[in-house]
């Protein structure tokens, strides 16, 4: 996109390997201020190993990770914090604690991070419960009972616990039915804009690459081998992209290419 | 734009104004916190208000959350205050915010109270009363079952009943073999240390070959096999259970009762009495050894004496209890299995209660043969 841009990650030359198994090599993304980027590529391309790589999670075989222009490759866990209060991640099943009720699950960050009144508590994280959608009723129910669509957003809820600027979604629309998974995009794209947020997005869901993403990086051969708005990068020529993007999947999602997003009302 | 964040009111001509800035955010909620309850006890019911939010840095949620709860006192809807100087983006924010407190809040449950005891305590009853039900009706299941399998209308699954005979019996023998003979060494040490006062040491053999017959044998193995095969069936099935296997079975028009249970249970009927006879003889060898090295009593001096005074009818008892413990084992391990729902969580859940619940019943039962047995004399 244009330069004016702020850059809030910048990865260069990241490597990640697991045995002789090679999964990044040299591999550079930027992702801007108030985007939706979405990251795609296939099975086992590395694309949650991407994710985990700059949240954190795994320590890279080689290059460079800033966050807000911070170097962050190599941190210890308590110089990390600061940065970690400025980004929610949402897990594929939302990783919920399944021994703590939704609610409490969406407490926990703010308990840890913040000394603030209990009732002031409950209701920040109830808000964050309902902004995600969810029936109050809900709040009191434990993750085992919750259905799959259910238990994203409850993640999701506790990802947005403490305003983060960013957000990191970790295939959020799989494992839903269609209609789920649409809404799901469209909750995103409403937070987004309501909340100002940057979103990381991992998915192969090609419905939410052009429902909701401002831009698309494409993960394949160890490197993003195209990056752009996704009207561009679907005339790719690489081979990889050229099946995906032309396959009767993607020829369906196409021709539901909505653009709701960018302006839905708040 | 960096600040503390800041509110106040003021009545005049127009109505109550309120004043606000600084950075509206999480970080500084606590400091807002008690100036909103100022501002709301004081201004109770007062119409519609003037913000004037010229002076506000950023918002975010938890701010968005104070500053509504300030205007929900004065009894007017978000839309009716008129809002001065403030971002459409921080307008948008408010507005999401208001209209998702809108609904009313569940009522959240109290973590501990007296009736929160009182329900505890009945739950804990009626659950015990459901899970007697349940295990009985297990039983009558399996009992059922073996029937069938007896008399030929469902199959002996061969295979699986050796390989769980392997798995619950022969990777046992060791440890059950070893525990035994320690515990027969330490029987034999404690009986030592005691009778040598009476001058009765060769007492020792007796002590230890009526307690490793009639008690500690069987109760050892049955011990050492809930913790170790009980537990075993019960993660197994749960597993099965927690993926749908078992639906699967059911589906394809199969008896997870034939298919699972049984091959367990018939496994243990058969590996917990020789398991049970092979710690009966190495506690023995145990106490032997004992007697042996420290008491005076030569090999042949023990095995003469225990052939002369210890009657056949001690082993008979002990053996007489290995196949029920053996079954209580085993539908306890398997009935745990089934009641697994969800998660993996459940898996380690009911595993625990299986060990439990069949170490707690093992002994209730070694008790009670103890009663049935002191009355008939044997």
């Amino acid at each position: 996109m244009s330069d004016d841009l702020e850059t809030v990650i910048e990865v260069r030359g990241l490597r990640s390997v697991f045995g002789t198994q090679v999964v990044h090599d040299g591999l550079d993304i930027d992702v801007f201020r108030g985007e939706v980027l979405g990251v795609i590529g296939g099975s086992g391309a590395g694309k949650s190993v991407l994710l985990r790589s700059i949240v954190g999670l795994k320590d890279p075989d080689g290059g460079q990770i800033r966050f807000f222009g911070e170097d962050t490759t190599h941190l210890r866990a308590e110089q990390r914090q600061p940065i970690e209060r400025r980004f929610g991640l949402m897990f594929q099943d939302g990783a919920l604690f399944s021994s703590l009720t939704v609610l409490e699950n969406v407490k926990v960050p703010l308990i840890e991070y913040y000394q603030l009144p209990d009732d002031l508590v409950d209701e920040i994280a109830l808000l964050k419960i309902r902004l995600t959608g969810l029936p109050a009723e809900a709040a009191s129910k434990y993750p085992g009972q919750l259905s799959g669509g259910m238990r994203k957003r409850a993640g999701l809820a506790r990802a947005l616990a403490l305003d983060p600027e960013i957000l990191f979604l970790d295939e959020p629309t799989s494992g839903l039915d269609p209609v789920g998974a649409a809404a799901f995009d469209e909750l995103i794209a409403t937070l987004k804009n309501a909340l100002n947020l940057t979103v990381f997005l991992v998915t192969h869901d090609l419905d939410s690459l052009y429902a909701i993403c401002d831009r698309v990086a494409v993960i394949s051969d160890h490197r993003v081998v195209a990056e752009g708005r996704v009207g561009e990068v679907e005339r790719n020529p690489d081979p990889w992209i050229r099946e995906c993007f032309q396959g009767p999947r993607a020829r369906s999602a196409q021709t539901r290419r909505p653009g709701l997003a960018f302006d839905a009302p708040v | 734009m960096q600040g503390a964040a800041f509110a106040d009111a003021v009545n005049d001509a127009t109505g109550t104004r309120l004043r606000i800035g600084g950075d509206w955010t999480l970080a500084h909620a606590n400091d807002l916190d008690p100036t909103i309850r100022r501002i709301a006890a004081a201004h109770r019911g007062s119409g519609a208000w003037v913000i004037e939010a010229g002076a506000l840095g950023s918002l975010d949620t938890a701010g968005a959350l104070l500053l509504i709860r300030a205007l929900r006192v004065s009894g007017k809807p978000l839309d009716e205050h008129r809002i001065e100087g403030m971002t459409a983006a921080d307008l948008a924010l408010l507005r999401l915010v208001g209209s998702r407190l809108d609904a009313p809040a569940p009522p959240i449950e109290p973590h501990a109270s007296f009736r929160r005891m009182l329900e505890r305590v009945g739950l804990a009853v009626a659950s015990l009363v459901q899970q007697t039900r349940e295990l009985l009706g297990f039983v009558g299941l399996m009992l059922v079952t073996m029937l069938q399998v007896l008399i030929g209308r469902k199959k002996l699954r061969v295979t699986a009943t050796v390989f769980h005979m392997e798995q619950t019996g022969l990777d046992a023998v060791p440890i059950v073999a070893l525990l035994s003979f320690l515990v027969g060494a330490v029987v034999a040490f404690l009986g030592a240390t005691v009778l040598r006062d009476f001058g009765a040491s060769i007492f020792t053999v007796e002590l230890v070959s009526y307690s490793f017959l009639r008690e500690f044998g069987v109760l050892l193995t049955a011990i050492l096999l809930a913790g170790r095969s009980g537990s075993a069936f019960t993660a197994q099935i749960g597993s099965m259970k927690s993926r749908e296997e078992l639906d699967a079975i059911q589906a394809l028009g199969l008896d997870a009762i034939e298919l699972l249970v049984l091959p367990r249970l018939l496994a243990l009927l058969v590996m917990l009495p020789v398991l049970t006879f092979i710690a009966m003889i190495s506690g023995i060898i145990g106490g032997g050894l004992v007697g042996s090295m420290s008491l005076d009593i030569t090999p042949g001096m023990f095995l003469g004496r225990l052939h002369e005074m210890t009657e056949m009818r001690h082993f008979w008892v002990g053996m007489a209890k290995a196949p029920v413990f053996a079954f209580l084992i085993s539908a306890v391990g398997c009935l745990e299995g089934f009641k697994v729902e969800g998660s993996a969580e459940s898996v380690g859940r009911h595993t625990t209660a299986s060990v439990v619940q069949s170490i707690f019943l093992v002994i209730v039962f070694d008790a009670m043969f103890a009663m049935f047995f002191m009355k008939l004399h044997i």
